[in-house]
């Protein structure tokens, strides 16, 4: 047989396992739930629904003697769009409401406080419900925000100027300190990833449970034909998935693009066979539904949330877990998006991290090939 | 009702073996939580750690030092670089190399002393808006503190009202005190669900749910024998959870065991309900897998772990009332850190008990008219 005949050959086993692959995609409804009605309802939701930005926080405004100061202070906070600020007069009632949760911050002025701010300035106590860290952290610093604004008034009226720095800011990539911009290109991460590796986690092992992939092995098709068959079909249904997300944080979410489409579409199909490369490799080595799926689920959701970068910064965390993170795909996924999104094409971030997607992509590719032949032997 | 009782201990003990027999799936129960909650313990911080950043100094002054010597005081911020001019800038935090740029004007101590404002020049690399808002709020601080400083080594009057910080049940504000008792209730989520909807699924695909039909079995005892065992695992890893929460982190516990475990049974029962009902929907394995997965994602990221309910939209907040795992993150941070009794957790308890009410019969109905 010459070279030609053989690679027509080959071209014809793949073409078949495919088509017999993408019957089983098209008649199971759940593999279109993952690949396209999951992405779909997953970006409305969070990108609606996940924000860390604080607006219109309970607070209670603590007097104990209520005077013409402490209403001038409460208007401070008033007029504060972060702040839904009510006023008490005993600090057991106050108590209460912080147990409740109906509060998550209370602005305590002790009694003497109108006589004390006349004389130059009076302790004003803020106590945050710190349950949730990061959000009273950001509460805090509205506070001091709120309480400096009503301070630079009484400053102004005082006529009794006295130099001060202050801090003009400037947030780069993103003016209005939207935190969905930071979010929505993580959370293509978080879906890429999902619909990838659950997608495929269970086609090997299904095969190995049900031995139609022993029947497969006494036929011609070569464990790399195999490897290829399965990919393409999942590939071009996670595709789908991916130019929804990349729509809806366009359109909907707003989401600046500020790469260029081609880096972010060769990026995204990278990162596509790697995590299909992942759930091929799973559930070839495990063989078993059960645990394949168990151990998809283990390696995919959480991680990708908590070690990627999607919202807990990587800069921040100890050197140990900087050096886990690194054995995870997601977290140079992450990387690339927000830098493509958000900055645009820096090759200096991009090429390094693009280079890592592709060696896991080989990995896991060439591992699944090997497991699967070497059973073949 | 006693014979009811043995056929249903029957069936746990059935399951309980299926389950455990293989060293495999034993140890993917009981091994990644602990795991997930040491690492997640560490990772997940959105507290300010090794911010790096630039400085240029334009004025060269006593007053530029003198706060530029508070920044290197602060244990949070690590100097990657002193710059001569602003176009410099760029480059560093394109390639993020630092985080902030801090740029002290000619005319800074100038200023100060002619009584006008002074401003510093900061730019933060939003490309996480979170650690940009946490770093430019330290920088406002460390501001406040020089001024206050400044003003009074030269005999200018005070700023007026001061601020005292403080924070409530968790006094150094540790993103760690609320992620890993959170953790309790979600890591024990995830597989429960996971291992009920398998169960079923995989008793279909092998042909033996239909031998359990002969069986003398009513329905609503297979559904208490599947319910059970998932239930005993779940309290397992939550256990370990919390073991770890204690002992390695030392995260302390302010309320009674008592009460977070009878919040976590009312959990559980929800959470193996929504398992059971998925799997009453799936034909195969592979169903029960994808199906469970759409139903836990939207749980988990809408459950208050990640970012505060309180930010949703009003849509979403209502949506997260029919979701078991936000109730259980609420008890765990109620009876964890604020110490709170059954008495404070009856908006919690009821909702999950109607949920999992709801679920298991809704799971039962539908295996009844599968079979009829």
């Amino acid at each position: 047989m010459s070279d030609h005949a053989a690679f027509a050959a080959r071209l014809r086993r793949i073409l078949a396992l495919m088509r017999k692959e993408g019957f089983q995609v098209v008649r199971d409804p759940s593999s279109f739930a993952i690949g396209i009605v999951l992405p779909v309802i997953l970006i409305l939701l969070y990108g609606y629904g996940l924000s860390l930005d604080v607006k219109h926080v309970p607070v209670a405004l603590v007097a104990e003697q209520p005077s013409p100061d402490t209403t001038e202070l409460q208007a401070g906070f008033l007029l504060s769009p972060y702040f839904d600020v009510r006023a008490v007069t005993s600090s057991a009632q106050a108590q209460e409401l912080m147990l409740e949760r109906k509060v998550d911050g209370l602005i305590y002025l002790r009694e003497s406080y109108g006589r004390d701010t006349r004389a130059g300035g009076a302790p004003v106590q803020i106590i945050v419900h710190g349950t949730d860290a990061n959000r009273a952290r950001i509460i805090q610093a509205y506070a001091q925000a709120a309480l400096a604004q009503s301070r630079s008034r009484n400053v102004v009226s005082g006529a009794q100027g006295g130099g001060q720095a202050t801090v003009e800011s400037r947030v780069w990539f993103n003016d209005a300190n939207d935190s969905h911009y930071f979010l929505v290109p993580g959370l293509v991460v978080l879906i890429m990833t999902l619909i990838g590796a659950t997608l495929t986690a269970m086609v090997m092992s299904r095969e190995w449970e049900r031995g139609t992939l022993e029947a497969l092995f006494v036929t011609p098709v070569q464990a790399s034909e195999i490897l290829v068959g399965k990919l393409v079909p999942y590939f071009l249904l996670g595709m789908v998935g991916l130019v929804l997300c990349v729509l809806s944080s366009r359109f909907l979410f707003h989401v600046p693009l500020r790469g260029s489409l081609l880096t972010l579409c060769i990026t995204s199909m990278l990162y596509l066979l790697v995590t299909l490369g992942m759930g091929l490799f799973i559930s070839s080595t495990l063989k078993s539904q059960f645990l394949a799926s168990q151990v998809t689920q283990l390696v995919t959701l959480l991680p990708a949330t908590m070690l990627s970068g999607f919202i807990y910064d990587l800069r921040s965390v100890p050197l140990v877990i900087q050096a886990i993170s690194m054995a995870l795909p997601a977290r140079y996924f992450v990387s690339l998006l927000q830098t493509i999104f958000l900055a645009g094409d820096v090759w200096s971030v991009i090429l390094p991290n693009a280079l890592m997607l592709g060696v896991f992509a080989c990995l896991f590719l060439v591992m699944t090939r090997r497991v699967i032949r070497k059973t073949l032997g | 009702m006693l014979d009811s009782l043995r056929r249903i201990i029957a069936l746990t003990r059935k399951e309980l073996l299926a389950i455990l027999k293989d060293p495999r799936s034993r140890a993917t129960l009981f091994v990644p939580p602990i795991v997930q909650c040491l690492i997640f313990g560490y990772a997940a911080t959105l507290d300010l750690n090794n911010a790096r950043y630039a400085v240029i100094d334009q004025d060269r002054s006593a007053a530029s030092s003198e706060l530029l010597a508070r920044f290197a005081s602060v244990k949070i911020f690590k100097r990657e670089a002193v710059l001569d001019n602003a176009s410099q800038a760029a480059d560093l935090i394109n390639s993020r190399r630092v985080l902030l740029v801090l740029q002290i004007p000619q005319d800074f101590e100038r200023r100060l002393q002619a009584g006008e404002i002074a401003p510093v020049q900061v730019i933060a690399d939003g490309r996480n808006s979170n650690t940009a808002g946490t770093a430019l709020a330290y920088v406002n601080q460390i501001v406040a503190e020089f001024n206050a400083d400044w003003r009074a080594a030269h005999g200018r009057a005070a700023m007026g009202d001061r601020p005292i910080l403080r924070a409530w049940y968790n006094p150094n504000l540790e993103t760690r005190w609320n992620m890993i008792p959170a953790l309790i209730g979600t890591l024990s989520m995830l597989q429960t669900m996971m291992l009920t909807a398998l169960s079923v699924a995989r008793e279909r695909e092998q042909g033996t749910f239909d031998q359990l039909q002969v069986t003398p079995l009513r329905p609503e005892e297979i559904i208490a024998g599947k319910t059970l065992p998932s239930m005993l695992i779940g309290a397992v890893q939550a256990t370990n959870v919390l073991l770890v929460a204690q002992l390695w982190f030392q995260i302390p516990f302010q309320g009674s065991f008592l009460v977070l475990y009878a919040g976590l049974i009312f959990f559980l029962l929800a959470a193996v309900g929504l398992g059971l009902f998925v799997s009453s929907i799936a034909q195969t394995m592979q169903q029960a897998m994808l199906y469970t997965f759409i139903v836990m994602m939207p749980f988990i990221l809408l459950s208050g772990l990640n970012t505060p309910i309180s930010s949703m939209p009003v849509v979403l907040q209502d949506f997260t009332l029919i979701n078991p795992l936000r109730y259980a993150i609420d008890i765990s941070h109620r009876v964890y850190l604020e110490g709170a009794g059954l008495d404070r957790l009856f908006d919690d308890l009821w909702p999950l008990a109607l949920i999992g009410v709801g679920t298991l019969a809704g799971a039962s109905w539908v295996f009844e008219r599968r079979l009829g």
